[in-house]
């Protein structure tokens, strides 16, 4: 900061003094003049974690080594897909740079991969921002040079025809140039990168699931996530900070199509790099990040809990993925906030049950499933469907999401449980002694998944181990659908 | 009866006969192309269509235990002789030894060789390497259509062949037999073609986009066209990416031969 004062000062100084007074932008030249030490070798990390910073180092020769892998990975549990990653992981390995660095960049082609690649870095000054010296086939590599003159937080991506589909199936990443003398040291550093992804089957349909390109061309997205997968930042994956550190997030956004609302639930960002340039704005709730652009944001922590990371686009984030965490852990601050700690939660459905649309496939299929089978498919369906909700041990969230681990209200009622997942509950409950007043929505569930879901939430936490089965969810979707949550007690 | 059965015979021998002398007859395991014209996505500026005369081209991908046979009789093609100018240090990579495919698959396309190597096998056998026209205007047929290029369910079983790993060491002839008997164009490995680097692709795909601005209406919804042209784009940005002596592990070729009239 107290550089970043000092050079103001001086060109402002320099604006008196000279009537002919250029703006900014001389800058640049003056970083590319700046000479280069020695050599040294590129620490790359895999999210969500970034390489240490450049502090006061001089200028050097970075030498950075980046492996292409098309790889099959999950995008959530059971589903299966084949990502094309810079470095075996999406978003692909963090750079971090510092200005007047000069970069031998060498990009490598695993000989197992299928296809050509090659990368654009929007921090590169340069046709093609790289891309036209480093089109690679598979089982060779390909080195370029480049010269850091801009600091700033940039997208990188792949530009090899089909451009869409390499950076739809996860060919992006985030270079940090950071100016003279480094950015101000914080607690901790994290990198997160929202992306939108296209798949043949829709949300959490399990398997090996293609791309799909016309979904991709009409921006329909069945995935909208972090770090390349639901879940990424999630449970025991979530970020960590104490109670007095200051956080500061390394956010970008490799779409291909979507354009990202981020905010962190609880949180206001004291300071964000606005589109990860210089600019600074100050006490921002959500910050837009464009495409192929990125933010950097700071914020103090003050208080325990768990923060949530989301794109306020929130039906992204509660249907289709876009949710991460950060745990915070530390003494309460009642002056700050008194009790709990998510009372930001945001109901996207509004004050009445609402339904999930009907796919209307009719594939309700009998299957005569084991207690096992349906223990596992019903993990799979909860982690999809009530995870952000009642949580990863079926906590809940203190007075907004009621528990299910040793619910006693759950345990009473399997049939109450059932037509609350048919048909959504609203209104004050009472579960454990404390009471709710929420909004569950209705989910569109086959009586299969509904069985399979109880059954192990019933089995799991504590609960009283009651079989749900297709039949029973039947049975009560054959009924009317009770008017309230006080028409079923 | 027998004897007019005899006699029945006889005449079928004499049309075949007749058959095979005024068309002339693909040799042992080439079929025949038609001759045919098509509007390529690349390479005619003007959009004409080219013209393509009828031609042999082999019914599978050369496979490992074909290659095998060939190094046995050229010893300057054996792993270890082969000249650094005609293919890279990775050429026949998974070979455990000059006469040797080691763990592959001998009925697997041969893969890792080099345009040198493999236009020297077909010059070998009298035949050439198929024309990169010659090879897309194959390629576009599915299982009853000569040109499929339109079909959506065609063009996704290519695209999904680009996300399916290591498909190189799978037999030939177990994709689909196209309309003209050809198996294997798409869902097994990339292919050599004669003139693979005719067409220039700087790389910068979104630059060469520029000078073909009809491949993409920009009405945003997508259509059969927009799938045909996503997979040819990858072919087309394979073939950018290569040089002669490159070799890689995806990629194998097959053979092709003239009619001569």
């Amino acid at each position: 900061m107290s550089n970043l004062i000092k050079k103001s000062i001086v060109v402002f100084v320099a604006c008196i003094t000279s009537i002919a007074c250029k703006q900014n932008n001389d800058k640049n030249s003056n970083y590319a003049d700046i000479s280069v030490g020695d050599e040294m070798i590129a620490e790359l990390t895999a999210p969500p974690f970034v390489p240490k910073p450049v502090g006061d180092r001089s200028a050097k020769k970075l030498i950075v080594n980046m492996e292409i892998k098309e790889i099959e990975g999950e995008m959530a549990d059971g589903v299966k897909y084949v990502y094309w990653t810079f470095g075996g992981s999406v978003p692909g390995s963090f750079i971090r740079t510092r200005v007047g660095d000069e970069v031998e960049f060498t990009l490598k082609n695993h000989p197992d991969n299928k296809l050509p690649h090659n990368i654009d870095l929007h921090a590169v000054t340069g046709p093609g921002g790289g891309a036209a010296s480093s089109l690679v086939a598979p089982g060779h590599e390909k080195t370029f040079n480049f010269k850091c003159i801009n600091p700033g937080l940039y997208v990188y991506h792949c530009a090899t025809a089909p451009v869409g589909m390499h950076i739809a199936n996860g060919m992006y990443g985030l270079i940090l140039v950071e100016p003279e003398g480094g950015l101000p040291p914080v607690d901790k550093e994290y990198y997160v990168m929202q992306g939108d992804f296209y798949t043949t089957g829709k949300y959490g349909e399990p398997g090996l699931q293609p791309f799909d390109m016309t979904k991709a061309v009409e921006e329909h997205p069945d995935y909208v996530v972090f770090n390349g997968k639901v879940g990424a930042l999630t449970g025991d994956k979530a970020l960590t900070a104490k109670v007095g550190e200051t956080v500061r997030i390394y956010m970008g956004n490799g779409g291909p199509n979507l354009v990202s609302s981020f905010h962190v639930i609880g949180e206001i960002f004291d300071k964000v790099h606005i589109e990860g340039g210089d600019m600074i704005n100050k006490n921002v709730q959500t910050t837009l990040i464009p495409a192929g652009g990125s933010a950097i944001v700071e914020f103090k922590v003050d208080v325990p809990g768990t923060f949530i990371l989301v794109d306020h686009s929130i039906f992204r984030a509660f249907n289709k993925g876009a949710l991460g965490m950060l745990k915070v852990e530390g003494a309460e601050n009642s002056k700050i906030y008194s009790g709990t700690t998510q009372e930001g939660i945001y109901h996207p459905e509004g004050g009445t049950i609402q339904n999930m649309p009907k796919s209307g496939n009719g594939k309700d299929v009998v299957m005569n499933k084991t207690l096992a089978q349906q223990i596992t498919d019903g993990k799979n369906i909860y982690s999809r469907t009530c995870f952000a909700c009642h949580q990863s041990e079926g906590q809940g969230i203190p007075s907004a999401f009621p528990p299910l681990a040793k619910s006693d209200f759950l345990n009473a009622d399997p049939n109450r449980a059932i037509n609350a997942v048919l048909h959504g509950l609203s209104g004050e409950i009472t579960v454990n002694g404390k009471k709710f007043n929420s909004v569950m929505t209705s989910q569109n569930l086959t009586d299969q998944e509904i069985s399979d879901v109880l059954t192990y939430v019933y089995s799991s936490w504590g609960n009283n181990k009651t079989k749900v089965t297709p039949e029973m969810v039947k049975t009560q979707r054959a009924k009317p659908a009770p008017k309230s949550n006080n028409d079923i007690h | 009866m027998e004897t007019q059965f005899i006699k029945r015979f006889h005449h079928c021998l004499i049309l075949l006969f007749w058959v095979s002398i005024s068309f002339s007859q693909a040799p042992e395991d080439m079929v025949t192309i038609g001759a045919g014209s098509y509007v390529p996505l690349y390479g005619t500026a003007d959009k004409k269509p080219v013209k393509i005369q009828s031609f042999f081209l082999d019914v599978y991908p050369v496979t490992n235990q074909d290659y095998l046979e060939f190094t046995k009789l050229n010893p300057n093609y054996r792993k270890s002789k082969i000249k650094r100018l005609f293919a890279n240090t990775t050429y026949l990579y998974e070979w455990s030894g000059d006469l040797s495919f080691g763990n592959l698959n001998s009925n697997a396309p041969v893969t890792n060789v080099s345009w040198f190597a493999a236009k020297e096998y077909c010059e070998c056998q009298g035949k050439r390497l198929p024309t990169l026209d010659e090879w897309e205007y194959v390629a576009m047929a599915d299982e009853k259509r000569k040109d499929a290029r339109t079909r959506e369910e065609f063009n996704k079983y290519i695209l999904s062949w680009y996300e399916k790993n290591k498909t190189y060491n799978n037999s030939v002839g177990k994709t689909f037999k196209n309309y003209w008997g050809v198996y294997d164009m798409h869902g097994l490995v990339w292919e050599w073609t004669f003139d693979f680097n005719s067409i220039f692709l700087s790389g910068e795909s979104r630059k060469d986009k520029d000078t073909d601005k009809d491949l993409f209406c920009g009405n945003g919804s997508v259509n059969a066209t927009d799938l045909m042209n996503y997979a040819a784009f990858m072919r087309y940005a394979f073939r950018g990416s290569i040089k002669a002596n490159y070799t890689t592990k995806n990629l194998g070729f097959r053979c092709a031969k003239s009619i001569s009239n």
